[in-house]
């Protein structure tokens, strides 16, 4: 009974060891969120809507325009790459589901879901900074929308693979062309779904800062044209953690604590819009 | 059910002008798709261009020079940076997520299961600049003033390996970078981990405890390797995210672009590179050589998320033949 | 309430020196139904599993009732029933499976040799140790054939290789299993067809030894030669196994096995031995399920 004795307590022992590791990913997780309340509350306040940028070595200062940027940049992000992670997702679930190409474009977008961002950031820059001659809005919402997109194909597929295949046939038997089972029935079905999916990838890209650098760059200065380099938060929040000011820091973890609440409070919601659905 | 998806393409039926057009644009946007993954290789290929012209293709990737004044550039440091930084992301990542996942599957009474897996699916939605400000801010002088010494007083001492674990107490490291990869890729590996085990029957389950297996026995011997394909596939998944990641390695691996042989000293990875020199580098080469840089690493990254997928394809595969 | 059974009290508890005495009293007599009528049950020299008064529970949803039943030894014992009757249910109880499920919960007392397995600080490795059990469908383990089997005794005893070899055909042979597999020892469970991995299920789990051998539907998932191989195998066994057995199917439960029990919505009905409760069962509920008018 030896042998049975030691086989216990290898089991206690291993299992007891998953439990820490799991309570270190736990503990990690509150310490990075405590770190950000206390750092990030105590120098949130109403300046921080308010005020522009400080510039180097000038007291006080908000991030209005940061602010003003990144909803500028995340909404057309998300007006560009919306729709066509869309229509990508229905071809993948309706008229192109056992289509070569679908296959390849359900690879391809699998992995651009986990490309590095960076690369996105190199890859816009080309194709728009370059020969437009400057850095500028317009390219910053490309390259969120580029991150957008993988991630609303894979909702939407998945979400109108859940439409049962009896519907699309009650449809299709009232006589009603594809176009209109898709649109009238698959659509409107999976129309939570496909939301759900559509603020996730508004979470994902609300911290999105590596595509932004070369993209949308920076702009202490409050601007709504999108023609020219505009402010936005993460990279604001980089450049000031960066930078040597201690009201920078400041305004670096309060600009923290905004994005990482808008990004906890989208992703509880789409996890309570997802629960009350089943 | 896939048959009855009413894919008539073959059949040759004449389809009305409204699927003609509603279908050609879901095409074309999916089609775009794929274009836009050629278009990056292609524009990071001709980016590069001028700098494979003056190194060479393995000039580039086997030399560590890296002179924006003498515009001498060559890949390997930060190359080298990623690798090293990713493998310590795994090695620490890999058996916290299999804890966490083994211990949510299989350990936690069912109040606890839903909050923990949520808590740790949080991991991943934080963005990854906010770990790198609480990485340099805060883990960089803790892990400075009581971790590192304590690895140096005693790995540091072994001889052979000892001087992995020499170097000066900044925090502000490649193991460091390595420890904050680990905490924000093994919300991904856990997830992939619980889904592949879950799809163990439950009838196998129960005949390994049958024979009076204990949960351990039945998790190592049963579950892990029924499991190995998708498993590894998970790990794939977060190497390929390791590997990428920008922001949170930019705060704390110190972007110096000397090779060290100490896991304790500044370095610098592919994506930090990029992300500090590309708006200030001038001249044609140098940009060129950040832009090979991100062919590189979008080219490693994209292998080992192919093989990520192709091994989870094939799990999901084997586990559509058992049923 | 009734006179056969000892006082409820005296029931619950489960110290081993009032064993025998209650073993004496209990044999003479068959368990009573619903207090009134008295449940036809067989004379049962030595029980194995003496279940008693136990009712169990997914959640809130009560799926057995006031169970009370004494299963001999060495013999085979079937359980029948309609699908949702519980059937299931009890021999899950036997090995405490259920466990795995947190929910589900069982009160009363099941006594294996005297003791009580539902007592809360039961080992539960050794208990399945001894009551080795195998499921509706095959579940090879994903390793050799070999190490299917050699795997469940490496939990439980040391041998060296040539005592190993001997103890894996020991137990291929049992399964009437050896002459198949022989030459393949080293290949993967899952090469073999279903009826093989189910005997290959049956020889994992005699070669630990077990004292109780329960079969849930063993047969149900294969096809008719293999059922008969199964069959064959369990009319083999009985002897040096106490061996239960779930079956949907009448007609196996007739050919092989020594006593039956029918169940019905998570009550126990009658209990018999098998040609009894066939030719003659002495509840209509029996008769009539027997019989092809409901289930």
């Amino acid at each position: 009974m030896d042998r049975y004795r030691r086989r216990k307590a290898v089991n206690v022992f291993n299992l007891g060891v998953s439990a820490f590791t799991t309570a270190i990913a736990l503990f990690f997780l509150f310490w990075l969120l405590w770190t950000l309340f206390r750092q990030g509350l105590a120098h949130l306040d109403l300046r921080l809507f308010t005020q522009d940028m400080p510039g180097p070595g000038s007291e006080g200062g908000g991030l209005r325009n940061a602010i003003v940027g990144s909803l500028l940049l995340t909404a057309l992000g998300i007006l560009i790459g919306a729709p066509i992670g869309v229509l990508t997702g229905t071809y993948l679930a309706e008229f192109g589901r056992h289509a070569r190409l679908s296959q390849a474009v359900r690879f391809i977008n699998d992995i651009l879901l986990s490309a590095p961002s960076i690369v996105i950031g190199v890859f816009v820059y080309e194709i728009m900074v370059v020969p437009m001659g400057n850095f500028s809005g317009w390219s910053g919402g490309v390259a969120l929308a580029i991150i957008v997109v993988p991630v609303v194909v894979r909702t939407t597929e998945d979400m109108m693979r859940l439409v049962p295949d009896t519907l699309r046939e009650a449809a299709a038997a009232l006589g009603a062309p594809r176009w209109r089972v898709v649109t009238d029935v698959v659509l409107r079905a999976s129309l939570n779904g496909i939301m759900t999916g559509i603020l996730l990838a508004l979470a994902r890209i609300a911290g999105e800062t590596a595509p932004l650098l070369f993209t949308a760059l920076n702009n202490q200065f409050f601007t709504l044209d999108m023609d020219q380099p505009m402010g936005n938060l993460p990279v604001t929040i980089f450049n000031f953690a960066m930078g040597p000011y201690d009201n920078w820091h400041d305004l670096a973890w309060a600009g923290s604590l905004l994005i990482t609440l808008t990004v906890l409070i989208l992703n509880i919601t789409t996890r309570i819009f997802l629960r009350t659905k089943r | 059910m896939d048959d009855s998806a009413v894919s008539e393409e073959a059949t040759g039926t004449r389809y009305p002008l409204g699927d003609l057009l509603f279908g050609g644009v879901t095409w074309l946007s999916a089609a775009g798709v794929l274009l836009v993954l050629g278009a990056i290789v292609a524009m990071l290929w001709l980016g590069a261009q001028p700098a494979f012209a003056k190194f060479g293709f393995w000039g580039f990737v086997s030399s560590a020079e890296w002179n924006p004044v003498t515009e001498r550039f060559g890949g390997l440091s930060p190359m080298l940076g990623t690798l090293v930084s990713s493998l310590i992301a795994i090695l620490f990542g890999l058996p916290v997520s299999f804890g966490i996942a083994l211990f949510i599957t299989e350990m936690a009474p069912p109040w606890l299961k839903a909050p923990v897996g949520t808590a740790i699916e949080l991991l991943a939605a934080i963005p990854s600049i906010i770990y790198g400000m609480w990485g340099l801010f805060v883990f960089a002088p803790f892990f400075a003033d009581h971790i590192q010494p304590v690895l140096t007083d005693t790995l540091g001492e072994l001889p052979g390996i000892g001087a992995l674990f020499q170097g000066p107490p900044l925090g502000i490291s490649i193991f460091n970078a390595g420890i904050i990869l680990a905490i924000m890729i093994i919300p991904f590996i856990t997830s992939v981990m619980r889904d592949v085990f879950e799809t163990v029957p439950q009838e196998l389950r129960e005949s390994a405890f049958g024979i009076g297996c204990t949960t351990w026995e039945v998790v190592w011997h049963v579950i892990l390797p029924m499991t190995r394909v998708g498993v590894v596939g998970g790990i794939m998944l977060g190497l390929g995210r390791a590997l990428g990641e920008t922001m949170a390695v930019t705060f704390v691996i110190g972007n110096a672009h000397e090779l060290h042989l100490s896991l304790f000293e500044p370095s610098n990875s592919i994506a930090s590179t990029i992300a500090n020199e590309f708006t200030e580098a001038d001249g044609e080469v140098y940009t060129a050589s950040l832009i090979a840089l991100g062919l590189l690493l979008f080219l490693i990254t994209f292998v080992i998320l192919a093989l990520a997928k192709l091994m989870l394809l094939r799990m999901s595969r084997q586990e559509g033949n058992a049923r | 309430m009734n006179e056969a059974t000892p006082t409820l009290v005296e029931e619950e508890r489960t110290t081993f020196a009032d064993r025998p005495s209650r073993d004496g009293d209990t044999n003479a007599a068959p368990q009573p139904l619903d207090g009134e009528t008295a449940l036809p049950h067989p004379q049962v020299e030595r029980a194995k599993i003496e279940v008693r008064h136990l009712n169990f529970y997914y959640g809130k949803f009560q799926a057995l009732h006031d169970i009370n039943l004494r299963i001999p030894e060495n013999k085979v014992t079937a359980f029948i029933g309609p699908s949702g009757c519980g059937k299931s249910t009890l021999l899950r109880t036997f090995n405490r499976i259920y466990n795995l499920y947190p929910g589900q919960r069982a009160t009363g007392e099941i006594l294996l040799d005297g003791r009580n397995i539902l007592d809360r600080r039961e080992d539960l490795n050794r208990l399945r140790a001894r009551v080795g059990m195998v499921f509706q469908k095959p579940t090879p383990f994903p390793m050799s054939i070999y190490e299917n089997i050699a795997y469940g005794v490496r939990l439980y005893e040391r041998l060296g290789r040539a005592a190993m070899d001997e103890r894996v055909e020991w137990a291929l042979r049992k399964a009437a299993l050896w002459n198949e597999v022989k030459d393949i020892l080293k290949r993967s469970g899952k090469a073999l067809s279903g009826g093989q991995q189910q005997r290959l299920c049956i020889a994992r789990a005699i070669a630990i030894k077990p004292e109780v051998l329960l079969l849930d539907e063993p047969a149900s998932a294969l096809d008719p030669i293999s059922t008969l191989k199964i069959e064959e195998l369990v009319t083999e066994l009985k002897g040096s196994y106490t061996i239960v057995i779930v079956t949907h199917n009448m007609q196996q439960a007739a050919r092989i096995s020594d006593y039956t029990a029918f169940m019905y919505m998570g009550r126990l009905i009658e209990f018999q031995d098998t040609n009894t409760l066939f030719t003659n069962p002495a509840s209509k509920q029996t008769e009539d399920y027997i019989t092809g008018r409901f289930g």
